[in-house]
């Protein structure tokens, strides 16, 4: 059995992560980082992912894409008022959102793809084999077009998704191995973009979800926009630069901001400096915690709605809870902290890093799939009712929230006119009564053999699978036939679009191998040329003229590649530069030791 | 965390209906086993098989919860997906239509009013019948609230706060009787839970055991089509009033 790897998908930053025997394992990147930035930049060389993308964030803002999970599985409508804050344009085509980045345009399963191959890489180097299977998680209270799309992207980046888990549970399964918690628990998980609360009773290794609920756009990029609002209204006020014209300007407050709300989590005063463009100075800011919960709090308060109602699903009062847990960057907030403890009585949980604890999570649910792990077991529900439209534009409930999935229920369809050959059915997610103010799922053409109406029966089975994914079959109860149900996804890419995307992701991963081989080369070359400049000025008293007027040329040699798209000549002049200056880091070494040694008595040095 | 090395659980003694004596997968003799006792291959329960059944408590309404409970984790830990992430499709397929089936079991055993319904419709027929009318002990209670619940709808915004509130207030009351009414079918439908329970007991169903079985799931039928028929008026007045 190959292994399966537990990856985080998340909004801002993402994280894949495996089991080594008992124990998951976060993969760090060379930096030590465990978390790739969820973002993907459009070079002339090719593709960047992660915190290189994320440097290029200021310098490219219009091909440059962030918080892409924030598009799964919606259509432009869904996301028209926050338009504004993204640089990149939008479009939409067969209900499916499509980034314009330069002359190219790419849905958001295909973006999501291109992290998700950067993570696989990254695993891949640090294990030492193909990577081919994986558990990815999702927010709980993803619909079923968020969880395809995520599904998709898997399948664009090479990856068998074996399962598609929920945040909050897979974080309670990484609770459960390390801290053994039982009981009744609640986990609170408010991320980059996503809030979810789920419910659940851990007995004997089984981790039964009781109830869910959340909010699938709400999150730490909302709480960053309160302060990107203030800045711009004073860089507005202050210097008469409207920042939204600048999308570079945009980019850099964005991460100001949100460095500024990461610093008011363990510090009650911070400053905010920014480098106004066309010599416009600079613009400072002084943030204090009060001022950043006083602009936030009507955000977090909208987490403790969602929070009572699971509660109420579940039977459940808050005192009933024995455990919070926290999962997610934003629970360090002091604010959302207070607000948690307040709702349900107890201090919250945070022993894991809430930044790692949903991948450790999907690394363990890895294993229990591949039968390594037989004593736990997750048993989830679905988040959202599912129905189907009947006359009037009403909504018929199938199967209600927070049923424990897989489940499925049995719906017999006849005809009303004789004759009639097909019966259309509209599939919805959502808890209201009328069509409209559902979600549309999909739409599908039920066959049904010419006859007199109300003689034909056919018998549609929907089934929500493991994954929370909705799959339909139809059989003719009067022939016993089955017939394959074409589903058409409202806000989905189709098999054909998802297949071509497939084949296109193949074409470009040699061209991606490119671009990353020659800017890994260039970091690289960034870094020897100024650690060799360091090294001159301490060490040139101790090395000829002549051997430091090599060791310029050198490097002034490999400055003059450093910018063309050969890796290799950019490698080729590293290790010029390498040879030049090898003399020059032995005397260093010499008189950096010597000074060691002349600090140190005599005795000192021996026993070492 | 303790480690299993065999491929498969044990499967539990007790043995509950399959859908085939003969394992689809090997054709070997199965006697009700989950697991095939020579292929290892899963087997479809069968279609037929009651929730009861299923969950291994006798068909009656005061259940031990705890080890019902008990018994779907247990039936968890063989069918669900996750044990079969590496098994073809065919036992991929049986393990979803097992699980499916379990959640099912469960989920109407857990909650007293769908398990009260679902042995109402094992054993005589339908749940409830469909109301038009009031019930008798509470005609006349309704009848006015639903003459004042046309006269709140009617009420347009000219018709002056004072009498939009008090007809509000009025109608949040009668609410607020209704929902205890509630309350007490609910008390009279447990009630009924220990009478049937008791007429589950002698091992021989005689005539008069079985008359008076029908007669109390006669009683339970109207207890919950009443109350069927309160929650539906409940719902109005909460559309209604906000």
């Amino acid at each position: 059995m190959p292994r399966i790897v537990g990856i985080d998908l998340g909004t801002t930053n993402s994280l894949i992560a495996y089991m080594d025997g008992e124990t998951p394992h976060v993969v760090a990147g060379r930096n030590g980082q465990t978390m790739v930035p969820s973002v993907v930049g459009l070079t002339d060389n090719g593709l960047i992912v992660g915190e290189p993308a994320k440097e290029h964030l200021v310098r490219d803002p219009a091909r440059t894409i962030y918080s892409v999970k924030r598009f799964m599985g919606k259509s432009l409508a869904d996301v028209s008022d926050e338009l504004k804050y993204f640089p990149y344009k939008l479009q939409e085509k067969g209900g499916v959102i499509r980034i314009e980045v330069g002359d190219k345009t790419y849905s958001p399963p295909q973006v999501s793809a291109m992290i998700l191959k950067e993570l696989k890489l990254r695993a891949e180097g640090h294990l030492g084999e193909e990577i081919t299977k994986a558990v990815i998680t999702v927010p709980a209270y993803f619909n079923d077009s968020q969880r395809q799309a995520t599904k998709d992207a898997g399948l664009i980046a090479g990856l068998e998704v074996l399962r598609i888990i929920n945040e909050p549970t897979a974080a309670s399964l990484a609770y459960g191995l390390y801290q053994q918690t039982q009981g009744i628990i609640a986990v609170y998980d408010l991320g980059g973009g996503t809030f979810d609360i789920s419910i659940l009773k851990l007995k004997d290794g089984i981790f039964e979800v009781l109830a869910t609920n959340g909010n699938t756009h709400l999150g730490g990029d909302d709480l960053d926009r309160r302060l990107v609002e203030v800045i711009m209204k004073e860089i507005l006020r202050d210097f008469g630069l409207d920042v939204s014209e600048h999308p570079d300007l945009m980019q850099a407050v964005r991460l100001e901001a949100e460095r500024a709300k990461v610093r008011l989590s363990d510090e009650t005063k911070t400053k905010t400096v920014l480098e106004l463009p066309d010599g416009k100075g600079l613009f400072e800011r002084v943030w204090c915690r009060e001022e950043l919960e006083s602009l936030t709090r009507d955000l977090v308060d909208q987490t403790l709605t969602p929070c009572r109602l699971a509660l109420k699903d579940a039977g459940l009062r808050a005192d009933q809870i024995d455990e919070v847990i926290l999962v997610g960057g934003s629970t360090r907030m002091p604010l959302v902290r207070r607000q948690v403890q307040d709702l349900f009585g107890k201090v919250p949980h945070c022993e894991l890093n809430p930044d790692e604890v949903v991948a450790l999570g999907a690394a363990i649910q890895a294993g229990i799939l591949s039968g390594e792990h037989r004593d736990m077991l997750l048993l989830d529900v679905t988040p959202l009712s599912l129905g189907i439209e009947t006359m009037g534009g009403v909504v018929s409930s199938l199967i209600r929230r927070n049923t424990t999935i897989p489940t499925s229920a049995k719906e017999m369809f006849t005809t009303y006119v004789d004759g009639q050959t097909s019966v259309d059915i509209h599939i919805l997610q959502g808890e209201r009564e009328l069509v409209q103010d559902n979600r549309s799922l999909a739409r599908f053409q039920l066959k049904v053999p010419p006859l007199p109406a109300g003689v034909p029966r056919v018998e549609v089975t929907f089934l929500i699978d493991a994954d929370g994914i909705l799959n339909v079959t139809a059989t003719d109860v009067r022939t016993g036939d089955s017939q394959s149900v074409q589903v058409k996804p409202s806000y989905g890419l189709t098999d054909e679009e998802v297949e071509g995307m497939i084949r296109e992701s193949f074409q470009f991963a040699a061209q991606d191998i490119k671009a990353r081989q020659v800017i890994e080369a260039r970091t690289e070359a960034d870094a020897i040329i100024m650690a060799t400049e360091k090294a001159l000025g301490r060490g040139t008293s101790l090395i000829t003229p002549d051997e430091a007027s090599a060791i310029k040329k050198a490097v002034d040699e490999l400055r003059a590649v450093k910018g063309m798209d050969d890796h290799r000549l950019i490698r080729a002049r590293i290790d010029d530069v390498e040879k030049a200056t090898h003399h020059l880091a032995e005397v260093l070494m010499d008189a950096t030791l010597k000074e060691a040694l002349e600090s140190k008595k005599l005795s000192e040095v021996i026993t070492d | 965390m303790s480690r299993n090395l065999t491929s498969q659980p044990p499967s539990p003694a007790r043995a509950i209906p399959m859908a085939r004596s003969m394992c689809w997968h090997c054709q070997s003799e199965i006697h009700g086993e989950y697991l095939c006792g020579r292929c290892v291959k899963v087997q479809p329960l069968s279609k037929e098989l009651d929730y009861f059944t299923c969950l291994n408590t006798p068909r009656i309404l005061n259940i031990d919860e705890e080890a019902v409970e008990q018994t779907f984790y247990e039936l968890n830990r063989t069918f669900h997906p996750d044990f079969y992430a590496n098994k073809d499709e065919s036992e991929k397929a049986i393990s979803l239509g097992n699980t499916a089936l379990l959640n099912a079991a469960y989920r109407t055993l857990k909650d007293p009013i769908q398990r009260a319904e679902y042995l109402i419709r094992l054993e005589a027929g339908s749940a409830k019948e469909i109301r038009t009318a009031p019930p008798a002990d509470l005609f006349e209670e309704i009848l006015e609230l639903q003459e004042d619940l046309e006269e709140f709808r009617s009420l347009s915004s000219e018709d002056g706060a004072e009498t939009v509130g008090k007809l509000r207030a009025k109608l949040q009351a009668d609410r607020e009787t209704l929902e205890r009414r509630q309350e007490q079918f609910k008390v009279r439908l447990f009630e009924k839970f220990g009478v049937w329970d008791s007429l589950q007991r002698p091992s021989v169903e005689t005539p008069e055991i079985r008359a008076k079985k029908d007669a109390v799931l006669k009683e339970m039928q109207d207890i919950l089509s009443n109350r069927t028929y309160v929650r539906n008026i409940v719902n109005d007045l909460i559309e209604a009033t906000g």
